[in-house]
């Protein structure tokens, strides 16, 4: 069973992060694996160890100058990657990817694709399932738990209040929640080995892809800064801090004055 | 050029429509247009009552859909109906199915979809309101082509508000074959909880990752008791498997909005933030002074978790 993950190299989310002169987040520093990838990484590696056959490889869409992030995902024991890079796909909207995506992988014809729920730094959502209608597959989406069983792939779906099983005949695309498993750590032999596998760089005109049919359809009218509540009190504990805290909430009416 | 026309997906939730639903019916009527909901499930009455009550004129209702996982099948039925109808737009809550569908029809239609919407605005033309950086700043955005745009809009962007006793006019619709092979629903399992629903509760108490360990998390449930609200969690410590999904607040998890949240050794990450930051007020407890909570706290209180917090419980059991 062979598996395919979409992997993203953000801008690291714990940084402060701005936005460059055409509103688009700004990527010029340095780029790292998205967390949030490195479950949908975990779940393909248990699965294809599980069957016993097939392999694990990667693809992105983003710049390639510096893929030490795809090179971690590697490490952890995907076998190869395939980065669309290109300067036209720049400032790309999700469906504009997930087309990009679906030519890229459609030259593999996995078995699986595994996708975080959403990325870290733009958190649209909708490009898995974006991806598996350019593909004509099932989508089992926001999956804590991922089992294969003969040809059907078994999901547990979140839902508001628990969760649903859902199931679904391969080739599907599946979506993971972060969480859904621990993430191995890379090993040195790990990172070793990551080192020469292949990492392939492909462009737009190598996918035979419309590039009309990729200008993005929206527009950016303004970003304006949101009105924001100004800080309240800050009281630093020496013991009494749980009683200021009580004090504010009668004064506040959520609980009712002095047990005295 | 004011809105004439919006289609808003109509969650099907027990007999009637999900909350998020009800919403942006309120907030499709209030922005002038004529309203069509498009809806599911085995109760086409009840929910036509309903959307009728938020202010939708009329139902597209494409009947019981058994267990089937409604991405595919009402993402093409939709494809199938704006062939003939020319929406402004269709308005879509950021539910798991809601974001489904979205992906499907965006893929089906060729067309963009805006996502994470919290506003909208009806000018020259409809723009959307998207919070980035934790709600420091807002970006609005609209459709440069023509044809219906797609926006998912957050829980709790707007107000539900019941307009009247009017029930829609039901139009019964064939569900389009989706060509794409089904993703069966084969079972389904409820969490047991007791207290408010968290996107309900009137205080919610949240713990993050400042608890040190899943113990802690009982002082948290032991505070939301005692204030008659629901316990919350940031996304660090449901990735931990501290406390289960269905208890996260933020940008991946619930959207909520209470009179009093309490944020316990959460030391406000955008992702968190975007989730809670409409609470009324905002009490923080944490070790770290200079935590982005505190920045948006009406009360905060530098300290440890551990000492504030059974004192805290402590004191107000004293009046319980």
């Amino acid at each position: 069973m062979n598996v395919v993950v979409c992997v993203k190299q953000i801008p690291d989310p714990a940084a402060p992060q701005s936005l460059d002169s055409e509103h688009r987040l700004d990527r010029s520093g340095k780029l790292i694996l998205d967390e949030a990838d490195t479950y949908g990484v975990e779940v393909a590696l248990q699965l294809v160890e599980a069957r016993g056959e097939g392999e694990v490889s990667l693809v992105s869409m983003g710049d390639a100058t510096d893929v030490t992030g795809i090179r971690s995902a590697l490490a952890m024991g995907a076998l190869r990657a395939t980065v669309v890079s290109d300067p036209l796909l720049r400032g790309a909207d999700a469906l504009t990817t997930a087309k990009v995506l679906a030519a890229a992988i459609s030259r593999e014809m996995p078995d699986l694709i595994l996708c975080a729920t959403e990325s870290s730094d733009g958190y649209t959502g909708t490009l898995p399932v974006q991806l598996a209608q350019l593909l004509d597959w099932p989508a089992l989406t926001f999956a804590t738990s991922v089992v294969v069983e003969g040809d059907t792939v078994v999901v547990h779906r979140q839902t508001e209040d628990g969760f649903d099983e859902v199931g679904a005949q391969l080739p599907v695309v599946v979506t993971v929640t972060a969480g859904v498993v621990e993430p191995r750590y890379a090993t040195f032999k790990g990172i070793m080995a990551a080192k020469s596998r292949p990492v392939n760089v492909v462009g737009i005109a190598d996918l035979a892809l419309d590039i009309a049919a990729l200008d993005p359809r929206q527009d950016i009218v303004a970003v304006e800064t949101a009105a924001t509540k100004s800080a309240g009190e800050k009281y630093v504990d020496d013991g009494e801090g749980a009683a200021r805290i009580v004090a504010f909430l009668e004064q506040i009416k959520i609980v009712s004055g002095g047990a005295s | 050029m004011s809105v004439s026309n919006l289609w808003v997906i109509a969650e099907p939730s027990g007999t009637g429509i999900t909350s998020t639903s009800k919403e942006l019916i309120s907030e499709a009527r209030r922005l002038g247009a004529s309203v069509t909901a498009v809806s599911w499930g085995p109760h086409a009455a009840s929910v036509a009552a309903d959307v009728g009550a938020y202010g939708a004129q009329r139902l597209l209702h494409l009947g019981d859909l058994g267990a089937v996982l409604p991405g595919s099948v009402v993402a093409a039925t939709l494809a199938t109906l704006l062939n003939n109808e020319s929406p402004e737009a269709v308005l879509i809550p950021a539910s798991n199915d809601g974001r489904d569908i979205a992906g499907r029809l965006s893929a089906m239609l060729d067309a963009p979809v805006l996502t994470n919407v919290t506003g909208l605005r009806a000018g020259a033309s409809l723009e959307t309101e998207h919070p980035i950086f934790g709600g420091r700043q807002t970006v609005v955005a609209r459709f440069r082509a023509n044809g219906p745009g797609l926006i998912v809009v957050r829980a709790k962007s707007f107000v539900a508000e019941a307009s009247s006793d009017g029930v829609a006019h039901i139009e019964d619709v064939s569900p389009t074959p989706s060509s794409t092979r089904a993703a069966m629903i084969r079972a389904t399992h409820v969490e047991e909880h007791s207290g408010p629903a968290l996107e309900d509760a009137s205080v919610v108490v949240s713990g993050g990752r400042g608890l040190g360990d899943a113990a802690s998390y009982e002082m948290v449930q032991e505070l939301a008791r005692l204030l008659h609200g629901a316990p919350g969690a940031s996304r660090a410590i449901v990735d931990a498997g501290w406390v289960p999904y269905s208890h996260q607040v933020g940008q991946t998890g619930k959207t909520v909005k209470p009179d009093l949240y309490i944020a316990c050794g959460i030391s406000g990450a955008t992702q968190h933030m975007v989730g809670m930051k409409g609470s009324s007020v905002i009490v923080a407890i944490n070790k770290d002074p200079d935590a982005p909570i505190f920045s948006i706290s009406d009360f905060g209180v530098v300290g440890d978790v551990h000492t504030v917090l059974p004192a805290l419980i402590a004191a107000l059991k004293l009046r319980s």
